[in-house]
């Protein structure tokens, strides 16, 4: 993995509006239940905009940041040899319904630990107003070829 | 919620995933990698099977907490590592559990500790959520 990856920033991603059947049908795949992620009245009622995202849901935006990352020519990254290794998120509030989100990832480390390299990519994601709502932090690791 | 003590038990659950919990999640998460539900390419990168999508066992592993809050209150913070994969029979699929208790007690923000654990074995560690709970 190419170490001088560490510190840099990624153009912004295409804005992403987060629709409300999106967030019920992430919602049930992740087996929420809470009316706040499914009955929008239920969600004003509690004082949101709309429905409330789970918290894992801030992947889907993080998602399009990594893209970036993975399609630059020069990070030595191989895909197939990447595992998952960590993951994070820091929330300010909520994702809701209606939010016009974009990411801006950056390569906070790279490290080589036991014959494997590790990645943490930290992907802030605000909203259309430029407010902060949620930091992703991953941690990508690269299987060695031993 | 006020007189929560460090240790403390608040919630378990179960879920059981299947095939099914796979592909949908797939779908509404948009990451389609074969491994999360084609045995042939699973065996052919040298896994034990089809395995679930760690931020599908990660999405999961938080909603008893959020149901423990029933709306009063928001997480701040969630993490894991994933440490052991979670390999979904075709047949019977597997039975993930959650239990969470209360971890620390750090001014307004309360964190839970979550242990997940699927075929008896830990797969998520240094589970940890942070909430805010209403006053």
């Amino acid at each position: 993995m190419n170490p001088e990856l560490e510190g840099r920033v990624f153009p912004p991603t295409t804005p992403y509006l987060v629709g409300r059947e999106k967030v019920r049908e992430f919602a049930r795949a992740v087996f929420a239940k809470s009316p706040l992620n499914h009955d929008a009245e239920a969600a004003k009622a509690a004082g949101y905009a709309d429905v409330v995202a789970p918290p894992t849901f801030a992947v889907v935006i993080q998602e399009a940041g990594l893209a970036l990352l993975l399609a630059a020519p020069d990070t030595g990254i191989d895909f197939s040899r990447i595992v998952h290794g960590e993951q994070k998120f820091r929330y300010t509030r909520p994702i809701v319904a209606g939010d016009e989100l974009t990411a801006i990832l950056t390569v906070t480390s790279i490290k080589s630990l036991g014959g494997n390299d590790m990645i943490t990519a930290e992907t802030a994601i605000s909203d259309a107003g430029g407010n902060h709502v949620v930091t992703a932090t991953s941690v990508l690791v690269m299987r060695g070829t031993e | 919620m006020s007189d929560l003590t460090v240790g403390q038990e608040l919630i378990t659950g179960n879920v059981t995933l299947t095939r099914f919990s796979l592909v949908r999640y797939a779908g509404a998460s948009g990451d389609f990698n074969p491994i999360h539900y084609r045995d042939d390419v699973a065996k052919s990168v040298g896994l034990p099977g089809v395995l679930a999508h760690g931020m599908l066992t990660m999405g999961l592993a938080v909603q008893p907490v959020i149901d423990w809050m029933d709306g009063r209150g928001e997480v701040v913070e969630y993490g894991v590592r994933f440490t052991r994969p979670v390999v979904v029979d075709g047949n019977g699929g597997i039975t993930v559990s959650v239990s969470a208790k209360v971890g620390a007690i750090e001014d307004d923000v309360t964190r839970i500790d979550l242990t997940v654990s699927a075929a008896n074995q830990t797969v998520l560690g240094k589970s940890q959520v942070r909430v805010k709970l209403h006053q």
